[in-house]
């Protein structure tokens, strides 16, 4: 559907914001670019829509080569941050524009128009100005603008990130339904983990202009591709502890913990990822299973205890590594060390070029995602270094 | 606090007597018998002819060729300023948005070099701007009257001003919309440019009405001439008779005067209702 291949984009002032980025997007897939801020999510979006020029690579479009189209030819509707709505026109003027300009009927338009917005919920509004709206509302009727076109493609540009966290929630529900509704190719950047998690059928998670991992939201959440991408998606993002693994043995500070999955790693230094969620209490957890699985166990020096209600952060130090464990809502002796137990299907391992390891029952059983995992890693090793 | 803004009242009320005074002096006197003038000076009170002397200044000639009367000096100045004010508007909209939305290579150079046109005055230029308008052919015509004036550095500065200020994305959501550079400019940025148009038509408006020696250079035939050069021309003309005509006079300059306060009124109403409206 959509293909991009070897996308670069350079400034003039010589910054490269994506550097040589290729993704296939299928037919009716809501694919998420999510990265924190400068890693060149907006420039590919904006590169696909058209208002970019691009440096170097192709964009082809349902079978047609679009890079050096206009925009307004490339088949692709596009939700903006701000909105964009026009100021000065009603909300159906706002609709019709493009339809308008692209020569279609004025009955035509407004059949088009009347089932979108009833789609949308905002057929009392069509006679109102931008501003006489809500935030939720401006936001639907943006939707609509793009919709109403019926292009191939639809691109949206952090739309949710100027409203209200409850709104933004109601919004991403209404988007992603939408989506699924109307069966429409969606490339959807975004900053917020949370919403890329929901949101998408596929992740892009991107760093200083380069994919770190393409995956479905469980892939990346759960066998993230390295340190940056297991520190991007999940909040409060992974703890990291520095570690050894010789021959299966991995050692962690004075404890030693045999993991059958990684026995072809000789001495080797790694960092050892954990989720704050899957750290637990010792004297919560079943103690006879845990114990007959040998999980690891680490003493948690505790700083701060944050509460968020359901839950807790707890703050802390391990190993003299800063370490953050979600626990359930508890009174906690500050003053003693907390031992926390993490089951080892729970440990992520990462080699010093910061790459996850694939434990080697995954790469038997997956060999074709374990080699893409090594495609990626290959390509993105420098950066990462750097 | 308060004692403040009774200082502050004051000095409005001052500055706006120290303004309506002389006007009020001259509608005053205008309507009285010219002997009265002469020998008494300036009135303080509306005298009883009124309308018998703003129907004489409107329709009767005085101290020109027939033709010529306050109608049809106000009528030039319309033109006049009207055309100054359209023409500035069309042209300084044009060129901002040329600076602003297309690649121009050295945009900011560009711009500089019309802002700089602002140390060159009419007055500095006016004997080659002569020359040029005079080969041209364009000595008495309103074409000559008008097009050597009509660039303007200070609208095109404004609109330039203005249209940075209009987010980008309105711009991208315009091409996504498959509306063309032309198609921008007529449906989105005039009608988002409306309060600033307003406010550089009333500014150029009474600039060109105002305008003295560009038309008492260009025009040679009395039937060209614009109400603010008429005024003093008709000052010459009666001061050299036996009973000077002041009434008359007067009632002229106040004629001259209504129009711009017009245009200042009704586009200043217009122009806050634009302001209040188009919130982004």
């Amino acid at each position: 559907m959509l293909g991009i291949k070897q996308l670069v984009k350079t400034y003039e002032n010589g910054h490269q914001a994506v550097k040589g980025v290729s993704l296939e997007i299928k037919k009716g897939e809501f694919l998420v670019l999510v990265g924190p801020s400068g890693c060149g999510k907006s420039s590919i979006l904006r590169s696909i829509a058209g208002l970019e020029s691009i440096s170097g690579g192709e964009i082809h479009l349902g079978g047609r080569r679009v890079d050096t189209e206009k925009p307004a030819l490339r088949d692709i509707a596009m939700v903006f941050q701000n909105y964009a709505l026009y100021p000065h026109m009603s909300v159906y003027d706002n609709l019709a524009y493009g339809l308008k300009n692209r020569g279609v009927s004025k009955p035509e338009i407004q059949s088009k128009i009347e089932k979108v917005a009833k789609t949308l919920k905002i057929e009392e509004y069509l006679d109102r100005k931008p501003a006489k709206l809500s935030g939720g509302q401006r936001q639907r009727v943006a939707m609509g603008r793009a919709i109403v076109r019926d292009p191939q493609l639809f691109l949206f540009d952090e739309p949710l990130s100027n409203l209200d966290a409850a709104l933004r929630a109601h919004m991403r529900l209404e988007i992603k339904k939408l989506q699924r509704e109307l069966g429409v190719t969606s490339v959807y950047v975004t900053h917020d983990q949370v919403e890329a998690m929901t949101l998408a059928d596929r992740i892009v998670v991107l760093n200083k202009g380069e994919i770190e991992q393409v995956g479905t939201p469980a892939e990346v959440y759960h066998q993230p591709a390295s340190t940056f991408v297991a520190s991007f998606i999940g909040s409060p993002a992974m703890n990291f502890i520095p570690a050894v693994i010789d021959e299966g043995y991995l050692t962690v500070g004075e404890q030693q913990l045999y993991l059958s999955d990684y026995a072809h790693l000789n001495n080797e230094t790694v960092t050892l990822g954990i989720r704050p969620e899957h750290a637990e209490i010792l004297s919560l957890s079943n103690k006879t299973e845990s114990l007959s699985h040998s999980p690891l166990n680490l003493n948690l020096q505790i700083s701060v205890v944050e509460p968020l209600g359901p839950n807790q952060l707890v703050h802390g130090k391990v190993e003299s590594t800063s370490f953050i464990a979600v626990t359930p809502e508890m009174e906690l002796d500050q003053s003693a060390d907390l031992s926390l137990v993490i089951n080892k299907e729970n440990l992520h391992i990462f080699g010093k070029d910061s790459k996850r390891i694939p434990p080697i029952k995954e790469a038997v059983a997956n060999p074709i995602s374990a080699q893409e995992i090594g495609d990626v890693s290959t390509e993105t090793l420098s950066s990462a270094i750097a | 606090m308060k004692s403040n803004k009774i200082t502050d009242h004051l000095i409005l009320m001052v500055g706006a007597l120290f303004m309506l005074i002389p006007i009020w002096l001259i509608f005053a006197s205008s309507t009285h018998n010219p002997n009265t003038i002469v020998s008494e000076g300036l009135q303080w009170l509306p005298g009883d002819n009124m309308v018998a002397i703003y129907d004489e200044a409107w329709n009767k000639s005085l101290g020109f060729s027939d033709a010529v009367t306050a109608k049809s000096m106000i009528i030039n100045s319309m033109i006049m300023g009207l055309g100054f004010a359209f023409g500035k508007i069309v042209i300084s909209m044009m060129a901002a948005f040329a600076l602003v939305y297309f690649r121009l290579p050295y945009a900011t150079a560009w711009f500089w070099l019309i802002f700089v046109t602002l140390l060159l005055p009419l007055e500095v230029r006016i004997i080659p701007s002569y020359e040029v308008v005079a080969g041209l052919g364009l000595l008495n015509s309103y074409t000559g009257l008008i097009l050597p004036l009509i660039a303007s550095a200070t609208a095109t500065f404004f609109f330039r001003q203005f249209f940075k200020t209009i987010p980008d994305e309105l711009l991208e959501a315009a091409q996504l919309d498959n509306a063309g550079p032309f198609r921008f400019l007529i449906d989105i940025l005039l009608p988002l440019s409306k309060t600033m148009i307003a406010a550089i038509f009333i500014i150029m408006f009474v600039v060109g009405w105002n305008q003295y020696l560009w038309p008492i250079m260009m025009t040679t035939d009395e039937s060209y001439n614009t109400i603010v050069m008429g005024i003093k021309q008709v000052l010459n003309n009666i001061n050299e008779t036996s009973l000077p005509r002041y009434d008359y006079a007067f009632a002229m300059v106040i004629l001259a005067m209504l129009p711009p306060i017009l245009v200042v009124v009704l586009f200043q109403r217009w122009f806050v209702k634009g302001l209040v409206e188009s919130e982004k």
